[in-house]
């Protein structure tokens, strides 16, 4: 009877387990044996830690990789700011009837791929764009601006790109707050500010912390958003990483820096955690 | 060390303290409230007096949430006053106003422990730190939950939990204390030793209570004054002891305690004696509070422990009539007979006291009843 319990679980685990093994674990040892080789000067394949070094001796590497980490944490705490106002609207202050139209309104945007959406931006803000028409119409510009390949615009374009991965988590655990505790706070004498920070955040914070992991982790490994609104400038590391293992063909070097990125998402994950005295576990759920 | 014996008795000083310095806590004139086309409260007026026990009793759907509410200023009311020891609270938020309200469902704060709870509000106030130590240690030895300061709030029991949140309103010593039917979530054992507790607690600290509740033993056991509600509106204000006693309306004569409902015809009334016949047969005579023409449709109300199971025969002020047995009811000491009158099937309950006396009566058996005519209740239907 155990025995077939056993094989039952084993017989349903199989397909995860295997899709798992072969298809993430399997080509990341390959990447990870990857980046410790080097091409030496006869030609042949050998061990070495050059990769690796690499990243540290070139200024342009390691700084491109901490102004990555800035930024995505930058984008992480503002949709953060933006989401939990939305989320608290949508929870707590519309009518109930309406909560399932908001979420969908919300949603919306998300059925459409993320490449048209920031091509929509694109059309928006480019010099020959739709603001820029309309500003000089209303004569408040002589002549258009550039508005694209800046790092403002990138941050929005990430924060908009994010925003339904925040809100979403918050949204749900905003949901299983009583009312009733707001009320009390608000009746034994503390003003918004109290209550925004004693009941709503705290209550929240499985949530909010949940929500900036997905968000963080988006973010730091998003290609398409930086190239396309952060142009030549955006100095994003998903982008060297494409160019060692497209444009220089450098597949050794390439690896390396994905682990560099892999163990950066970890550590600031890990710090995050430790920070709100959560536990992945609580997290996740 | 000697101690002058006091020139007063408690007794006496009390009310003397009532007639010459009696303060209104809480005064609401004329307040009405209206969701849309709905008048979930209508034109109430009442006044409390200064450390006194008010319950405002009604359905569930009478208002009476809306009017506490009101008072806290969770909502504003549409017309009329609230005063709070004589200053108007219009347009104050509730976390400017004297009043505390424990709400239905406590609301105590899940991410704070006890003493974090009630030092809430103190904080709130910006009050220094030692104080506040001071005083949270007081309050929740009065409210007998010294050492509980470090507990967690799901660590803590119903009982506990209800007391926590009573000590975090009184510890900002409020003019007046809402509560909102919050012994509804404890179970039947619990809440008549909370009643109690209540109680005490209320004539030991003295704060002034505003009890609302849809169950009348709470309100009965242990309020000073009642108000009961129905659809947004005040029956009555009165003690306990009248409401039961002297209810001035149908609906307070059914809410309050049980009663047995008779429609009838007025059939002569003279000197505040009224001959009515009722629907379902017997012939009454009863006292009644205002002259009735013959002819005037009524209701008579009985008690069930007005009736009395066969009454001695030489008692010839009663009303007697006969009844069958339907069902035995028993619960202890509020056992009742289920039963109806000969020629009708409405349905009357009729205390059984449970001195083994009666402990012959079986189902369908044919037995007297006898009522006082001072007993009976009366009103002219409208």
């Amino acid at each position: 009877m155990k025995n077939q319990k056993r094989w039952g679980l084993f017989f349903f685990l199989s397909p995860v387990l295997l899709w798992l093994f072969l298809l993430i674990v399997l080509p990341h040892i390959d990447l990870l044996a990857m980046s410790f080789r080097i091409e030496n000067d006869d030609g042949q394949m050998v061990w070495s830690l050059s990769n690796y070094l690499n990243f540290f001796e070139e200024p342009i590497y390691w700084l491109t990789f901490v102004r990555t980490a800035i930024f995505s944490i930058l984008v992480t705490f503002l949709t953060f700011v933006i989401a939990l106002p939305v989320a608290f609207y949508i929870t707590k202050v519309v009518a109930p009837k309406f909560q399932g139209f908001l979420l969908v309104l919300l949603l919306l945007p998300f059925w459409v791929s993320e490449l048209v959406r920031v091509y929509g931006w694109m059309i928006l803000l480019r010099e020959s764009g739709v603001i820029n028409h309309f500003l000089i119409k209303l004569g408040l510009l002589n002549q258009p601006i550039e508005m694209l390949y800046k790092d403002a615009t990138m941050i929005l374009g990430l924060v908009y790109t994010s925003m339904l991965f925040m809100v979403v988590p918050i949204t749900s655990v905003l949901d299983s707050l009583d009312n009733s505790l707001i009320e009390a706070a608000y009746d034994l004498g503390a003003n918004m500010w109290t209550i925004l920070f004693k009941i709503i955040i705290p209550h929240a914070t499985p949530g909010i912390v949940s929500g900036s992991i997905v968000v963080f982790m988006l973010t730091l490994g998003n290609y398409l958003t930086p190239n396309l609104m952060g142009g030549k400038n955006s100095l994003w590391f998903t982008e060297q990483i494409y160019n060692q293992f497209i444009a220089s063909f450098n597949w050794n070097q390439g690896s390396a820096f994905g682990f560099l990125l892999l163990v950066l998402s970890s550590i600031v994950v890990w710090l995050g955690l430790k920070l709100t005295r959560q536990n992945l576990r609580k997290v996740v759920q | 060390m000697l101690r002058k014996p006091p020139l007063f008795s408690q007794d006496v000083k009390q009310r003397l303290a009532i007639r010459f310095f009696m303060q209104i806590d809480l005064s609401v004139q004329e307040v009405t409230k209206k969701f849309n086309e709905f008048i979930a409260v209508d034109n109430v007026s009442f006044e409390v007096p200064d450390g006194s026990f008010f319950s405002i009793l009604g359905p569930s759907g009478c208002g009476k949430t809306t009017l506490l509410r009101m008072i806290a200023g969770l909502t504003e009311p549409t017309e009329g006053k609230i005063e709070i020891r004589g200053k108007s609270m219009l347009g104050i938020p509730p976390n400017k106003r004297p009043v505390n309200l424990i709400f239905q469902q406590l609301a105590l704060f899940p991410m704070m422990n006890v003493e974090e709870n009630i030092a809430f509000g103190l904080r709130r106030r910006g009050e220094g730190k030692v104080d506040i130590k001071k005083k949270v240690e007081a309050i929740l030895e009065r409210v007998d939950l010294a050492g509980f300061g470090d507990k967690k709030i799901d660590q803590l029991s119903g009982g506990q939990k209800q007391r926590v949140a009573i000590a975090r309103c009184l510890v900002l010593e409020p003019a007046v204390l809402l509560l909102d039917e919050p012994l509804g979530a404890l179970d039947l054992k619990l809440r008549e030793q909370m009643k109690v507790e209540l109680k005490m607690l209320q004539a030991k600290v003295g704060t002034t209570f505003v009890y609302i509740t849809h169950d009348q033993s709470e309100a009965l056991v242990m309020s000073d004054h009642v108000a009961v509600m129905n659809q947004g509106v005040f029956e009555q204000i009165d003690t306990p002891q009248n409401l039961y006693n002297r209810p001035e309306t149908p609906f307070v004569a059914q809410f309050v305690g049980d009663n047995n409902a008779w429609s009838g015809r007025i059939r002569q009334c003279n000197d505040m004696t009224a001959e009515i016949e009722t629907a379902e047969g017997p012939i009454f005579h009863t006292k009644v509070r205002e002259s009735l023409q013959p002819g005037d449709e009524v209701d008579l109300f009985l008690r069930p422990e007005a009736m009395l199971i066969l009454p001695d025969p030489s008692l010839s002020e009663l009303n007697r009539f006969h009844i069958i047995v339907k069902d035995i009811l028993f619960d202890g000491a509020n056992s009742r007979l289920l039963a109806h009158p000969l020629d009708a099937d409405t349905e009357l309950l009729i205390a059984l006291p449970q001195t083994r006396q009666y402990d012959y009566i079986q189902k369908n058996d044919k037995i007297e009843i006898g009522w006082d005519q001072q007993s009976g209740i009366c009103f002219r239907r409208s």
